[in-house]
């Protein structure tokens, strides 16, 4: 018996032809919607500042002796802040397929290296920009026209709880009495919480007979996206999920630079709390924000797990040509 | 001993909880939207074979164990007592008859087997995936019947009962299959 070899493939032939055929689909998509492709840096100086990414570096040495000393280039966990400044700049209806990286994040559904599309369409509102998704999952998947479905009323159907008022006590009460296992290092942060029991309880549930778009997620869940005001206020995001994989993030975007930064503070303290780095709270794209972001909606979704659905594969590698264990 | 990461989590790892060696044997990363990192485990007890389910959150640590394995010889057994030596060290280490478990079934003298140390103690002990061992006893042979499905119980050198085809005879060889304690073919001497 041979030993298996490293330097091949993870994915099969027809795997990987599959995938191309599927990328030109998607392109198809896109041109006929009238949007135009760019590409934008891979290298910036800016970086998503969220508390559970953590982007990977690149040092731009001035002399190749010392690689370790030169300024820090971040490797974009998205596209997003390249694209809302061309957004800023003028352009209407824009998309992107490109590699993104997030440090950390491996597994059966994770590859720290991964490509990305990732899409802007000025004049979108929550309405439309899922509308644009749900159009999207249905021309290149073959399972059918997304359902609509609330975080809360996910969270009712599966748990019988209001995600927006529980409190911790009630939540650890619903994940004992299921047999979660909990993490010793939980805490009481409610977020920590609705993300468990979205984890261990919702998610598997989503997209089962046919892909679903969660949306109005908490509001202290909004990252990049807009807040309607309530009660109970909601962020206006959404995530599509097939066969309880989630597949795509997408928001009624943000405009207002102030509120950005002060998510950046918030999210900084929470990342010094949690032991982590704190990273760069100035940026190019608030620059174009104070210029103005015309309103707009935007998604990104994972190509990879695109594909896997497309061809009915258990896991990431089956679809990439080298997962970053032999990458 | 240090400790291991969240993000050294992976199959295979040796961790030690609440004093007891464990071997993850499943270690699933799940992260829903821009949540947490939560590493979903399934943890076997190396003392007791039994199953921890844990969930880990990123950023977690895992005491290491201190768990080797080691090419070990066996020497004899005294009543409930297996000795074995280690066979660069040439230490002898003790396991019990419980921790041999069916082990003893396999053990010929001099054999090399695997065995692993936790805190430099023997804890498990797996014989090679297949050994030869002679008929000791056995119903004779059935001339022409060289069917493998029709079977009878042998005993063999070590003791233990086997279920072999007809065909064999004592004081013939047979190979065996440790993991499933089967029958796999006759051996010439």
């Amino acid at each position: 018996m041979s030993t298996p070899s490293d330097f091949r493939p993870t994915a099969t032939r027809e795997v990987l032809q599959q995938r191309a055929h599927l990328l030109q689909r998607l392109r198809q998509f896109f041109t006929t919607r009238g949007f135009l492709e760019v590409d934008t840096p891979l290298l910036s100086t800016d970086t998503v500042i969220d508390r559970h990414l953590d982007p990977l570096t690149v040092t731009l040495f001035s002399d190749p002796r010392q690689m370790q000393t030169g300024p820090t280039y971040w490797l974009q966990t998205s596209p997003e802040f390249a694209m809302k400044r061309l957004l800023a700049s003028g352009l209407q209806r824009i998309y992107q397929v490109t590699h993104a990286f997030r440090g950390g994040e491996a597994g059966r559904y994770h590859n720290p290296e991964f490509t990305m599309v990732e899409w802007y369409r000025i004049g979108d509102d929550l309405e439309s920009g899922m509308g644009l998704l749900g159009d999207l999952c249905e021309e290149l998947l073959p399972y059918g026209r997304p359902e609509l479905l609330s975080y809360e009323a996910a969270f009712e159907r599966e748990l019988a709880i209001d995600p927006h008022r529980a409190d911790v006590a009630s939540m650890s009460n619903i994940a004992q009495k299921r047999n979660i296992a909990i993490p010793d290092s939980i805490g009481s942060d409610r977020n920590d919480w609705l993300n468990l029991l979205l984890a261990e309880c919702v998610e598997p549930s989503l997209g089962q007979d046919r892909p679903t778009i969660l949306f109005d997620y908490p509001a202290d869940q909004a990252a990049l996206s807009q807040i309607r005001q309530g009660p109970p206020a909601v962020a206006e995001r959404f995530e599509l999920y097939v066969r309880g994989i989630e597949l795509a993030n997408g928001y009624h975007e943000l405009l207002d630079a102030d509120e950005l930064r002060r998510r950046n503070r918030v999210t900084n303290e929470q990342r010094q709390a949690d032991g982590k780095a704190t990273l760069p709270e100035k940026s190019r794209l608030l620059e174009a924000m104070d210029a103005g972001l015309p309103a707009c909606a935007g998604t990104a979704l994972g190509f990879d797990r695109l594909v896997m659905l497309a061809t009915n594969s258990e896991s990431l590698e089956q679809v990439l040509t080298f997962p970053i264990d032999r990458a | 001993m240090g400790s291991y990461g969240t993000s050294d989590f992976r199959k295979g790892l040796k961790v030690q909880i609440d004093g007891d060696p464990y071997i993850m044997i499943e270690c699933n990363f799940v992260k829903p939207g821009k949540g947490n990192a939560f590493y979903k485990c399934k943890l076997r007890n190396l003392l007791r074979n039994t199953v921890l389910d844990r969930t880990y959150k990123g950023g977690e640590t895992l005491e290491q164990a201190d768990v080797v394995e080691i090419a070990a010889q066996f020497l004899y057994r005294q009543g409930e007592t297996f000795v074995f030596m280690d066979n660069e060290s040439y230490e002898q280490y003790e396991l019990s008859a419980e921790q041999v478990d069916d082990g003893w079934k396999y053990l010929k003298e001099t054999m090399v087997c695997s065995m692993v140390l936790f805190n430099n103690n023997p804890i498990t002990m797996t014989p090679p995936n297949h050994v030869v061992l002679r008929v000791e006893y056995c119903e004779p042979g059935a001339k022409g019947n060289t069917a493998t499905n029709v079977t009878k119980p042998c005993r063999v050198e070590t003791g233990a009962e086997i279920q072999c085809p007809a065909f064999i005879n004592m004081e013939e060889l047979i190979k065996v299959d440790t993991r499933t304690g089967e029958y796999v073919e006759r051996v010439k001497e």
